[in-house]
């Protein structure tokens, strides 16, 4: 087997977290149609939120995911409803501006409580892989993809099949229409938001089994959500898994065959191509 | 009687008042008692180590003094960044700092040494290993650490001892290092001493990686992918941990995994992240003089005041960095910066904590006699296993596998 395949599936598993986080911002921008520039902070405060659970009560990362997402869901609804609504008829700027605020908030404040030191979580699998054939799997790696596919497909029926998820994407398609239908556009605008800050918290948690964490950690994975969503389609729910999948096999394979310390310069890359080629994303709709 | 004051006493005192007021520095640092300012990077990328330092400086601040020097130490948190180096540096001069001394990282080094040399203050590199720290004809500036070329070269010297003394021939090796300052000069000084010298093996794959870095597992992929037989590694504590943990995960096991020189495979933090996994990491490094008297009573008091640490070369380097701080002063007598740089010059120290004879500087403000000892983690700890005048134990090479440990 050559020896790119083991760097193909590792580049698609960590693609599949990659896709879940970013599916997050693309949720919020698909209905809400605001730009989040504090989701890597937000995602960075979900790592320190399972830490902490680990620390407190010795909870498993993959068992406090849901606990840390339905947090980020608090977080994110009351965020929408009590500051950002009051924004959404403002100028892109402004919306800018304050996502940006409240990044540096969340940064500064995770430095004063946490400190500047890296912090990770311990599990009794952390070291341990599946050798399938001569492919050396991951065992973290392989619970944390799984548990970011599973979480995007119970998005994914949540927005088909749901009352709530129909009348969310009512809302995005025609706010108007949903208000004179009689829906309740500004809580349904926060409970997207929350959902997408769910996202964000059980991608942190799944992305905690991979890599340490530290607070200065949220704008670069801020800056791979924006790649990701783009490349994928911004607000395409399989847009942004397939963009995930596709960063991360990239990474992978630059790694491979040009050199670790340019796996970034691919994904830039693919973004350029991406936006002079189809500028609306692979999978997103023309505007 | 009332004396009128006119214009012209006025501007006279006006301007001797403003000369006293403007230069206070400038004055107090002429004499009195020994300021030393110590900087170190309490904060940001190398927290950890920057902290682990400090208990070096500590230790100096009673110790030193109970050996008869009369000073005081300033600390200053350099945030791992040479900027804040830069001007942490200028702010312990304008508060009167008669000499500075540290600062772990050669990038901070490097921009301390260029504000003292500008304000003609004494420095005093405790630990940094690039050679243009010395190499650039500054009159200030004195270094207690061998530079990356000493370190590469004495750690390479000792990879072919390894090698005869435990009867084994690798043949080639995947080099991974860290891309910084320190990093680019270690990488530097072992292509230098493959060209001048000769590595006992060859180097079939070079993986360099960011500092801030929090994934390696493609890196460790790519070195697995190399089939080598060795792994020769320049770092920093948390890229070793994250790295060895990938190796263990990516079932990638060379003959050993061997530093020639760095910071990271002798704490306790590495011992506590990897457990065993830990064990049998070699590093070739300056390390203490367990036939030193002063090595002694260091080690024991830096085992009281952190039980929950190993003593390694930091805090042994920070030690000494006060110490020849306060030597020089001692003998000049003064602490005017010229007569303390004069008194540096002339520095001869032979009751030390680190292995090496005495403590001297050549004409380039160097001290060349920092010889390096293999010291490999066994049981939990490092120890010396070369050279075999120095060892505490035999070198256990190749390393058990992964799965071999207990």
């Amino acid at each position: 087997m050559p020896g790119w395949v083991n760097f193909v599936v590792a580049g698609l598993l960590t693609g599949a977290v990659y896709g879940l986080m970013a599916l997050g911002l693309s949720v919020i921008f698909g209905v809400v149609r605001v730009v989040n520039f504090a989701h890597g902070e937000m995602m960075v405060l979900a790592m320190y939120g399972v830490i902490l659970l680990q620390h407190w009560l010795g909870l498993d990362p993959l068992v406090s995911a849901p606990v840390v997402a339905m947090a980020l869901f608090a977080l994110g609804y009351a965020l929408q409803r009590g500051l950002l609504n009051r924004f959404i008829a403002r100028p892109e700027h402004q919306q800018f501006l304050l996502m940006l605020g409240i990044a540096g908030l969340l940064t500064s404040s995770m430095l004063m409580v946490f400190g500047p030191d890296t912090a990770s979580v311990e599990t009794s699998y952390a070291l341990d892989s599946y050798e399938v054939g001569p492919l050396i799997l991951d065992k973290v790696r392989v619970f944390a993809a799984s548990g970011a596919v599973l979480s995007m497909a119970l998005l994914w029926a949540f927005f088909r099949m749901s009352r709530t998820g129909k009348a969310i994407r009512a809302c995005a398609d025609n706010p108007t229409g949903a208000a004179v239908a009689g829906l309740d556009v500004g809580r349904f605008y926060a409970t997207a938001f929350g959902i997408g800050a769910a996202c964000v918290g059980a991608s942190g948690t799944f992305l905690l089994l991979l890599v340490d964490v530290q607070p200065y950690l949220g704008a670069s994975y801020t800056l791979l959500s924006f790649i990701i969503v783009i490349i994928g389609g911004l607000g395409s729910m399989p847009g942004a898994l397939l963009g995930g999948l596709l960063v991360g096999v990239s990474e992978g394979l630059s790694a491979y065959f040009v050199s670790p310390s340019l796996k970034s310069l691919f994904s830039y890359g693919l973004l350029i191509l991406v936006l002079l080629v189809r500028p609306q994303g692979l999978l997103g709709r023309r505007a | 009687m009332i004396r009128k004051i006119d214009r012209r006493s006025f501007g006279i005192g006006a301007a001797a008042t403003g000369a006293i007021l403007a230069a206070p520095a400038i004055v107090r640092a002429q004499g009195g008692r020994l300021r030393i300012g110590s900087l170190l990077p309490k904060s940001g990328d190398e927290a950890e180590t920057g902290q682990f330092c400090q208990g070096g400086i500590d230790l100096a601040k009673t110790m030193v003094k109970d050996m008869g020097y009369d000073f005081e130490v300033v600390d200053a948190d350099t945030e791992s960044k040479p900027e804040v180096a830069r001007t942490q540096a200028e702010k312990l001069i304008h508060e009167g700092c008669h000499i500075l001394t540290g600062a772990f990282d050669s990038g901070q080094s490097l921009a301390i040494a260029q504000v003292c040399e500008q304000n003609g203050t004494p420095f005093v590199v405790d630990i940094a290993a690039d050679p243009a720290i010395t190499n650039q004809g500054f009159k200030f500036v004195f270094r207690n650490f061998p530079t990356a070329i000493m370190l590469g070269n004495n750690g390479l010297a000792l990879f072919a001892e390894l090698f005869k003394a435990t009867n084994t021939h690798p043949k080639t090796a995947v080099l991974m290092h860290v891309n910084d300052t320190f990093g680019q000069a270690m990488v530097r000084g072992i292509n230098g001493y493959d060209q001048h010298v000769g590595l006992p093996f060859k180097i079939v794959e070079d993986i360099g990686y960011s500092r801030d870095t929090n994934d390696l597992s493609a890196e460790v992929a790519k070195a697995k992918a190399a089939n080598a037989d060795l792994l020769v590694v320049v770092h920093r504590l948390n890229d070793i941990i994250l790295m060895i943990r990938e190796m263990v995960k990516q079932r990638y096991q060379p003959m050993g995994i061997i530093s020639p020189g760095s910071p990271g495979m002798q704490f306790a933090q590495f011992f506590r992240a990897l457990g065993k996994y830990a064990n049998y990491c070699i590093t070739n490094q300056p390390w203490l003089d367990p036939k030193q008297p002063l090595a002694l009573k260091v080690r024991e008091a830096y085992g009281k005041a952190h039980p929950d640490q190993n003593m390694t070369l930091e805090i042994g380097f920070t030690f000494e960095g006060v110490l020849i701080c306060a030597d020089a002063a001692k003998r000049a007598g003064s602490t005017n910066p010229q007569a303390l740089v004069e008194a540096l010059k002339a520095t001869h120290i032979t009751d030390r904590v680190m292995l090496g004879g005495a403590i001297t500087f050549d004409e380039h403000g160097q001290n060349v006699n920092l010889p390096s000892a293999a010291t490999e983690n066994l049981n939990g700890k490092p120890m010396v296993v070369l050279p075999a005048s120095n060892a505490e134990a035999k070198p256990v090479f190749p390393m058990p596998g992964w799965s071999e440990r207990g």
